[in-house]
């Protein structure tokens, strides 16, 4: 049997599907969109009944995308997720708006049963609920009073819902706009009329059924003054930076240790495969390119699970709307709204769990932008190109009491920030929309998150990204590993050749390093690098950036790592300073000045600011959007513009 | 003619109609329909949007949003 699980956001429906089905649920999502669809299982007397979580919705009439799966659900008999029976939670704290769907969703004659939750707040308004009551007037439904953050009442909803047939309203609550699955008014002012209607009807009805306690110091008054706390204009902001400053601190502290502890796992393993295995083609793509294709997808879960534990947080507690209500007037000009602050700041850590943050954005054209913009953000993945760049090329000097090393990091950072900001304004332009943008949103009540929910949603979160968008990291890395360590015939085996062979034991280490860079060198990727020195001169670049630029589009921090290996030194933690040697040392063929210039660097720096150097948001931008039109559009864009600009960059400064 | 966008905070006031525009639909499932009591809770600094109390329970809107709602006093 199918049980469709249906209600208003807020409405604690998350916490009634978790706890009735635990566990044992699945993510997946509906067919062309993304939105998640959860389904679960539930047990009863061996037989085994499925529970779909249909998105959060106010109204049967569709004006969002989570509104237009369910409507496109419910109006279809045949659609394979069409419910025999239909589970509606209801908050008894809004019974109002919240009977608004109930009443729509009882006339499409499927058996349905309200589970009446929040029983507890409606107690601490006063509302007095005649349930017994209720049922009567809405045509003998079943009603089961529960609170879901609690388990209490679930046993009975479980048994009301499984096991005895619920009844179907005996009449529809109104006529003539729904017949078994049929939505018979198309015309878009006469629904408004019907809701409108119906409204009035529910209102009527209450009035026999909800009797106002008079209450001291009342619950909605108490968290009036903390919203008029949060949405002060200075306080307000003020709040929102220190939560803002909670949550870097936390994931700058908390994510490095285990990010290193898996790059250290994973190196580990690629050694010991290396050893164990007898040396040849088979072991070498599982040590080189496997393990590490592997690491390059497990790298990012601290950052990922951190970010949405916090997100989860600021969403559960009801702040998050809070805080797109103070931001949406800054968004508006761009094309984004209040929604979009979330993921582009977060996008300052990772750009992935920011765009996987971006659905809480209804409105698809604000959401594209967010998605399309905010790789531009400077993340934390650049740091260690901009660390090493900023070393090697800008001078220690000071400006006033500033660093000039410090301003340059600052200065990259706010100019990802405006060329967000400025790619949203562009955008904004570009990208056509029906929908027009609203923002129409409830400010639920303060509540404590409920961490067994936590729980569940990281587990979501890190199984979508290591699942779908992982496939595709994993495919272009060992692509990216088969480049860089085969050449056409045998040309590396040619060039290694002419390498002095070690004579002491001493020399090996040596030996090796240059092996290694003359190797890579003389790879697909190598040659690539060199055929695209013409192109990337202009820059200030040579071809061993080119080789660079080409390896780390795995990830930006790969860039280290190749310009170590090219310059044949050791990728240790103590040997940054020698490659920063040899890199100052290095000089153009032609004219013999220094390749590593202000100059060069800095166009270095702007080129890694702006470009699409990751696949892993490419991928995650695919699974969001589900078409490859974006991610190739991002990519295309953003070196585009990285070219350009430090195109300029370059041309200016030398 | 006076528009929920215009109102002072705490003004108790009633839904007289709303604008025809493909907007207003959302505005009625949220329970914005002639007849409703309503105020403005608190607003959002800088022109930004408005947070309105319909029976205890706060939804906020942006201004152009609740411009298009008539109420009378």
């Amino acid at each position: 049997m199918k049980i469709a699980l249906v209600g208003n956001p807020n409405s604690g429906k998350t916490s009634v599907f978790n706890q009735l089905t635990g566990l044992n649920q699945k993510v997946g999502n509906f067919p062309g969109v993304t939105v998640d669809k959860k389904v679960g299982y539930l047990k009863h007397e061996n037989v085994s009944h499925e529970l779909i979580d249909l998105p959060g919705i106010y109204s049967l009439y569709p004006k969002t995308q989570d509104e237009e799966v369910v409507y496109d659900i419910l109006r279809n008999p045949d659609h394979a997720d069409y419910p025999d029976r239909i589970l509606v939670v209801v908050d008894a704290s809004n019974l109002e708006r919240n009977l608004l769907l109930f009443t729509q969703v009882m006339d499409l004659g499927v058996p349905v049963t309200m589970a009446l939750n929040m029983t507890d707040v409606a107690d601490r308004k006063g509302l007095v609920i005649d349930t017994q009551k209720l049922s009567e007037v809405l045509g003998g439904i079943k009603i089961v009073p529960i609170i879901a953050r609690t388990g209490e009442g679930m046993e009975v909803l479980m048994e009301e819902v499984i096991h005895d047939a619920p009844p179907v309203a005996s009449e529809p609550f109104l006529g003539g706009e729904f017949d078994k699955g049929q939505f018979l008014i198309d015309n878009v002012d006469e629904r408004k009329a019907r809701v409108e209607n119906r409204y009035k009807k529910i209102r009527q009805l209450l009035t026999f059924v909800l009797k106002q306690k008079p209450v001291s110091g009342s619950i909605v008054e108490r968290h009036r003054k903390v919203d008029k706390f949060l949405t002060h204009p200075v306080f307000g902001y003020l709040v929102f930076l220190g939560v803002l400053l909670v949550i870097f601190q936390a994931i700058f502290a908390w994510a490095e240790w285990p990010m290193d502890l898996i790059d250290t796992l994973f190196l580990s393993a690629s050694a010991w495969v290396q050893d164990a295995l007898p040396p040849g083609v088979f072991t070498d793509l599982l040590a080189e390119g496997i393990i590490p294709g592997l690491g390059g997808v497990v790298i990012f879960i601290p950052q990922i699970t951190l970010l949405f534990a916090f997100i989860f947080i600021l969403e559960e507690t009801g702040y998050m709307s809070r805080v797109v209500f103070i931001l949406d007037r800054f968004m508006r000009p761009f094309g984004l709204n209040g929604r979009s602050v979330v993921p582009l700041i977060s996008g300052v850590a990772c750009a992935i769990p920011a765009i996987m943050a971006t659905r809480t954005i209804d409105n698809w054209k604000e959401r594209l932008i967010t998605i399309m913009v905010t790789p531009l953000m400077s993340c934390s993945a650049r740091l260690p190109v901009y660390t090493l760049l900023i070393a090697l090329v800008v001078p220690d000097q000071y400006i006033g009491p500033f660093n000039l090393k410090g301003l340059v990091l600052l200065g990259l950072y706010l100019i990802g920030l405006v060329a967000a900001l400025l790619a949203a304004l562009v955008s904004k332009w570009i990208v056509k929309s029906q929908q027009k943008s609203f923002l129409v949103m409830e400010l639920p009540l303060y509540k404590m998150p409920r961490w067994n929910n936590l729980v569940i949603t990281l587990w979501e979160k890190v199984r979508l990204f290591v699942f779908d968008a992982g496939k595709v990291i994993f495919s272009i890395s060992i692509i990216l590993w088969v480049l860089a360590s085969y050449g056409p015939g045998d040309r590396i085996e040619e060039a290694v050749s002419q390498i002095p062979k070690p004579t002491t034991e001493a020399e090996v280490p040596d030996y090796e390093k240059e092996v290694s860079s003359v190797a890579l060198a003389n790879s697909y990727i190598g040659i690539v690098g060199h055929a695209i020195e013409p192109a990337i001169r202009p820059l200030g670049y040579n071809w061993q950036i080119g080789i660079a630029l080409i390896t780390s589009f795995a990830a930006r921090e790969v860039f280290v790592g190749s310009m170590a290996t090219i310059y044949s030194i050791g990728e240790d933690f103590d040997s940054e300073e020698t490659l920063i040697q040899r890199m100052r040392n290095e000089t153009n063929r032609l004219t013999g000045e220094p390749v590593y210039t202000l100059a060069s660097g800095l166009s270095l720096m702007i080129f890694y600011a702006f470009a699409m150097q990751c696949m892993s948001t490419l991928a995650i931008v695919l699974r969001e959007t589900k078409n490859w039109k974006y991610p190739f559009i991002q990519l295309v864009y953003m070196t585009g513009l990285a070219y350009v600009a430090a195109l300029i960059t370059y041309q200016l400064l030398s | 003619m006076i528009t929920l966008d215009s109102l002072e905070i705490n003004q108790k006031v009633k839904v007289k109609s709303l604008v025809q525009n493909g907007l207003t639909s959302k505005l009625v499932d949220m329970g914005i329909y002639p007849g409703k009591d309503i105020h403005v809770a608190f607003r959002a600094p800088f022109g930004g949007p408005i947070a309105v109390d319909l029976d205890g329970y706060t939804l906020s809107l942006r201004r152009e949003e609740a411009s298009l709602v008539e109420v009378e006093l």
